[in-house]
C-alpha cells in the first residue's frame, strides 16, 4: 500500500481492476481513469502462447512508488494505484493496471497515460515471450517509438 | 573486497545464476566490475556494450565506485508493461 493515497503492488496473482478502483475512490474525486495492459496473441509476426514477466522486485516497487509520486505531483491528482503482474501469463491476462483518481477528467487521463509510459521506461521488469517453438526476451520499445508499439 | 552482483533477465539466464560473487579491489567502478564478470563468465561476452547497472536500487553510471555492502545489480534494458 502507498500512504500518500492509492496502492502499489507487484504480484504473482491475477489483477482485479476493482481493487485499484476502490483504492483511488474518495468523495473528493470526480474522475477515475484506468489503463490495463493485457497479453496479446501476436507480436512482430509471431504467435505468442504466453508471456513471462521477470522483475527485480525491490527496485521495481521503489520505481513504481517514484512514478506514482511524480505523477501525483505533475498532474495534481489525488490518488494513483499501480499493480504489475509477474510470472507466466496466458494470452488475454492482465499484466499491468493503473487507476488514477482526480477531481477532473483531464488530469486523470493525462496522469494514467504518463504513468504507463514511465513504467515502460524505468521499472526493472522484463518480458519473455513464449512461442510454440521457443522463447525470446523482448527488446524494449524505443522511447520515441515508431508505429506498431507493444500493448 | 567481496561484492555480490545480482543478475536479471537475459543476463541471469546466460550466467546460469541469479547472483555472482566477485573479489574486487577497493574503489572498483561498476563498469570495471562488469569487465571482471565477463572474464569470469564467458557466456556474458555476447554483450558488446555494458548492461544497465543499479547500485542500491537506483541506476548508476559506469564510473561510479562500488562499496562494501552495496546492493549491485546488472540487467538489460527494461521491457515491462
Amino acid at each position: 500500500m502507498d500512504e500518500a493515497g492509492g496502492m502499489i503492488q507487484l504480484t504473482d496473482n491475477p489483477i482485479h481492476p476493482r481493487d485499484l478502483i476502490e483504492a483511488v475512490s474518495s468523495p473528493e474525486i470526480g474522475a477515475i481513469a484506468t489503463f490495463f495492459g493485457t497479453v496479446r496473441a501476436h507480436n512482430a509476426g509471431k504467435s505468442v502462447t504466453a508471456v513471462e514477466y521477470h522483475a527485480y522486485p525491490s527496485m521495481a516497487v521503489k520505481k513504481l512508488e517514484q512514478i506514482a509520486e511524480e505523477t501525483r505531483r505533475g498532474f495534481g491528482v489525488d490518488r494513483i494505484a499501480i499493480v504489475h503482474r509477474v510470472g507466466r501469463l496466458s494470452v488475454g491476462e492482465m499484466s499491468v493496471a493503473i487507476a488514477v483518481g482526480s477531481a477532473h477528467r483531464r488530469d486523470a487521463l493525462g496522469a494514467a497515460a504518463y504513468a504507463i509510459e514511465r513504467i515502460k521506461q524505468t521499472v526493472p521488469i522484463w518480458k519473455k515471450e513464449v512461442y510454440a517453438d521457443g522463447t525470446a526476451w523482448l527488446e524494449p520499445e524505443p522511447v520515441f517509438g515508431a508505429s506498431g508499439s507493444n500493448s | 573486497m567481496r561484492v555480490k552482483i545480482l543478475l536479471f533477465a537475459r543476463l541471469k539466464e546466460l550466467a546460469g545464476n541469479e547472483a555472482v560473487e566477485l573479489e574486487l579491489p577497493p574503489g572498483t567502478s561498476l563498469s570495471e566490475a562488469w569487465r571482471h564478470l565477463q572474464e569470469q563468465l564467458p557466456a556474458l561476452r555476447v554483450f558488446k556494450s555494458p548492461p544497465l547497472m543499479a547500485r542500491n536500487l537506483e541506476l548508476a553510471p559506469g564510473e561510479e565506485a562500488l562499496g562494501v555492502g552495496d546492493e549491485i545489480a546488472f540487467f538489460p534494458p527494461v521491457s515491462g508493461g
